[in-house]
């Protein structure tokens, strides 16, 4: 029955489009002022989008497997909170919660641009409308939610287990946001472009979608990447898997034209950056969607795999690309007069430098990911692409980066001077003291970690400072500048104090290294609602004293038939202890997997902190009005 | 001239990625190559699914017939996915199936069969998936095409359209 309502409530909203463009095109020629008619009917587009999503959500709610969603994903054992997230837990239902926030911002857009142009809004809902047609026939052809089976199945076959877990629950609504947030900056750039209003009220308008999506994707990345960190047990945060880089890609985008928009909202400058930026952020959020959904990489993810289903958002893809591509072309025109010549030390060349490096990470990313899959069609030859690529690639720039971050924002608009800054020099001398104090006795590449940590610092440093003294007018860069530093700070540390032993053991047996000692104590079994749990006691002590009990667990999944382990995670603002366990085939032992992880939680916190700032610079917007 | 090339250059290279992606498409990375391997099948004693007498291995592949052992196991998702393709060859007269039934519960399989109908001629049953091991099985489901006691063909993952004409082939 929820079914049925679903997907004639899809097709009811495929068919509101209609109207949208009949109005809209009706409104655009006519001297009238904006037809309110529109918004009612994006509106009522998303009532239906929101009653089709209820629709799928009561369906698992109530384990009702004559769908076909519902039986692919759902059991009856599992908790009601896992039936409700397990929604958009997979394909179809995914792409639905997709085309909800599409339909929910547009209409958020309409009433948050009230006192924008007409003709400027008009072309917005018309180009976010083409994204929205293309969803909603790539969901109804493709991919539909509400696919019917006979005879009804009496029992699911259940949702993945690692897919199970509260933080995977949330992580992809947030980047879905994030995503489709990036949607409307791509439709009202191309609105801007054709009725000629790319400037600084465009800028000081946009800016909100900009960093309204910029907070919730980087907020989808951070939760994906604590997911991975406990529930994949290796014990890392990032793997450079394609997935996760597919994701990297647009945020990289969007925190480059944040930048950028921040320019423009003060002068009318670097505005092809600006047009392009917000083009490409969309285009690879798509770019993502497609790699993700159509198999053609191979990861943690791999969702469904159905070339049909690539083809289409392939071929979707690139008519969007070529859409922008054109009308970039014939309708952009460049501002020549406000093209002068930056003095060389000043905040735009500062940014400018900052805009090249991220795209330069932005196409070590993109050719990391997307190279084998080049290399496999043109010579059928196999390879995956794995972190010392990227650490290689990325580290050494990450240098300059991290000097123009700390020094940019201290300089002016248009032209600086060096007089009174004579504490930037004495920052840099501590940073080095300290950078080198700290690599000193390690067995590492001593130039390249010295270098980095001392940049880190630096940036550190200087953004503290800044806290201090109250003399930064903006409160919300200097916080995004200090955690950022504090991010790359504990990332260096952590990649660099961090130590792993990996053994097997029994029951009753111990490790013994040069640090600490394991003890493997006992076993416990217990059955729970839809898995078996097997946890077992290890004793921890480490030679200065320290003695810590670690629980690691093992899940036995009756539906799907999968094991899972857990990690037991001690954590504590200095150090994560991090151990894991797994069975040995046929045999008594269990591979144990023991890690010390310094200053994890400082990643997780300084990702906080940076969205944090980003919604600091909302608020602080949204009280200037 | 200069403002044109670019626009060209750029196209150009949209294109490239296009039918790159495209192409990319059709490669299915999702299972490993399949293997030919020319080899004796292995000899071993088994429970029937149905009776649970203990049947040897002789008694099930004798003679100039073509059998394909296919494991599967309710709960795995790709057997159902190749399940249509199964009925679709038991209506060949010149081949056998025979169902490895791997690591379920025998209740689990019944409803299985009963839901989607059942292509085999024998389903044997491999409670601790020692059988499969023997077979050097990598998952389930696997299937392997037997002629005169050789494995002519070993197919990893679900049988599709292209595997099921494939076979078609070589058992005229």
């Amino acid at each position: 029955m929820s079914s049925s309502i679903g997907y004639y409530s899809l097709v009811f909203g495929l068919g509101v489009s209609f109207f949208i463009f009949f109005f809209s095109f009706k409104n655009f020629y006519s001297p009238l002022k904006f037809d309110s008619k529109i918004i009612s009917f994006v509106f009522l587009q998303f009532i239906f989008v929101i009653i089709s999503f209820f629709g799928l959500i009561l369906s698992f709610v109530n384990s009702d497997f004559s769908n076909e969603t519902v039986f692919n994903h759902s059991h009856t054992s599992k908790p009601l909170f896992y039936k409700i997230s397990g929604t958009w837990g997979n394909h179809e239902g995914s792409l639905l919660l997709w085309l909800l926030v599409l339909t929910l911002f547009i209409f958020l857009f309409l009433l948050r641009s009230k006192d924008q142009p007409k003709q400027y809004r008009i072309l917005t809902v018309l180009f976010q409308q083409i994204i929205i047609i293309g969803f909603f026939v790539f969901l109804l052809k493709t991919s539909n939610p509400f696919n019917y089976i006979f005879p009804v199945p009496k029992e699911g076959l259940g949702l993945n287990p690692i897919l199970q877990d509260p933080a995977l629950a949330i992580h992809p609504p947030m980047l879905y946001l994030g995503y489709v947030g990036t949607s409307v900056i791509f439709s009202s750039a191309l609105a801007a472009i054709c009725s000629n209003y790319i400037s600084k009220l465009w800028a000081q308008h946009v800016k909100e979608w900009v960093l309204i999506s910029w907070i919730f994707l980087t907020l989808g990345i951070l939760l994906g990447s604590i997911w991975a960190y406990y529930e994949l047990g290796w014990g890392g945060f990032w793997f450079w898997d394609p997935v996760e880089n597919v994701s990297l890609m647009p945020w990289l985008a969007l925190t480059t034209l944040l930048h950028c928009i921040l320019v423009l909202e003060k002068k009318p400058i670097l505005t092809s950056w600006v047009v392009i930026l917000s083009i490409s952020t969309f285009a690879l959020s798509m770019c993502g969607t497609f790699l993700v959904r159509s198999g053609i990489l191979n990861s943690v993810h791999t969702f469904a795999n159905d070339p049909e289903r690539g083809l289409f958002i392939l071929i979707f893809l690139f008519i969007l690309i070529f859409l922008s591509f054109f009308i970039f072309l014939f309708f952009y025109k460049k501002d020549t007069q406000n093209i002068k010549s930056f003095f060389w030390l000043s905040k735009e060349t500062s940014i400018l430098i900052n805009n090249w490096f991220m795209m330069y990470f932005l196409s070590v990313v993109l050719i990391g990911t997307t190279y084998p899959i080049f290399l496999e069609v043109i010579s059928s030859e196999k390879i995956s692409v794995g972190p010392p690529f990227y650490n290689m690639l990325i580290a050494p720039f990450l240098i300059p980066f991290l000097f123009a971050m700390a020094i940019g924002p201290r300089l002016k608009w248009i032209k600086s001077d060096i007089e009174g800054k004579f504490y930037l020099l004495l920052f840099l001398i501590i940073s080095i003291v300290l950078s080198l104090l700290i690599v000193k006795n390690l067995d590492i590449n001593f130039l390249l970690n010295t270098i980095l940590l001392t940049a880190a610092l630096y940036l550190f440093f200087i953004t503290l400072r800044d806290f201090v003294t109250k003399k930064s007018q903006n409160l919300s860069q200097n916080l995004a500048h200090f955690s950022f530093s504090v991010l790359i700070l504990s990332i260096l540390l952590n990649n660099i104090f961090s130590y792993e032993i990996i053994t097997n053991l029994k029951i009753n047996e111990s490790y013994k290294s040069e640090k600490l000692k394991i003890s493997f104590e006992s076993i416990e079994q217990e059955d729970k609602q839809n898995f078996k749990s097997i946890v077992g006691k290890f004793v921890i002590e480490e030679f200065d004293g320290d003695v810590e009990t670690m629980k690691p667990e093992l899940r036995i999944y009756n539906q799907p038939n999968i094991v899972t382990s857990e990690a037991d995670i001690k954590i504590n603002i200095f150090h994560d202890k991090f151990m894991t366990m797994n069975y040995v085939q046929n045999q008594d032992y269990f591979n144990i997997r023991y890690q010390l992880k310094p200053f994890m939680i400082w990643i997780w916190i300084s990702t906080i902190m940076l969205s944090v700032s980003g919604l600091l610079s909302f608020i602080q917007k949204n009280h200037e009005k | 001239m200069k403002s044109k090339i670019f626009p060209i250059i750029l196209f150009i290279i949209f294109t490239i990625v296009f039918i790159v992606f495209y192409l990319g498409l059709k490669n299915s990375n999702i299972y490993t190559p399949e293997k030919n391997v020319e080899e004796n099948i292995p000899s071993f004693q088994v429970k029937k699914f149905a009776s649970k007498d203990i049947i040897n291995s002789n008694q099930i592949f004798n003679g100039d017939n073509y059998y394909l052992l296919n494991i599967w196991a309710s709960w795995c998702v790709p057997c159902k996915t190749e399940h249509k393709y199964l009925m679709n060859l038991s209506k060949e007269k010149n081949i056998k199936i025979i169902g490895l039934n791997y690591k379920d519960s025998s209740k689990n399989a019944k409803i299985f069969l009963n839901e989607l109908n059942n292509p085999y001629d024998l389903i044997l049953s491999d409670q601790d998936g020692i059988i499969s091991i023997e077979w050097g099985a990598y998952g389930v489901p696997e299937s392997f095409l037997i002629h005169k006691n050789n494995i002519i063909k070993k197919i990893i993952g679900p049988i599709n359209q292209k595997k099921l004409i494939e076979i078609k082939g070589l058992i005229k």
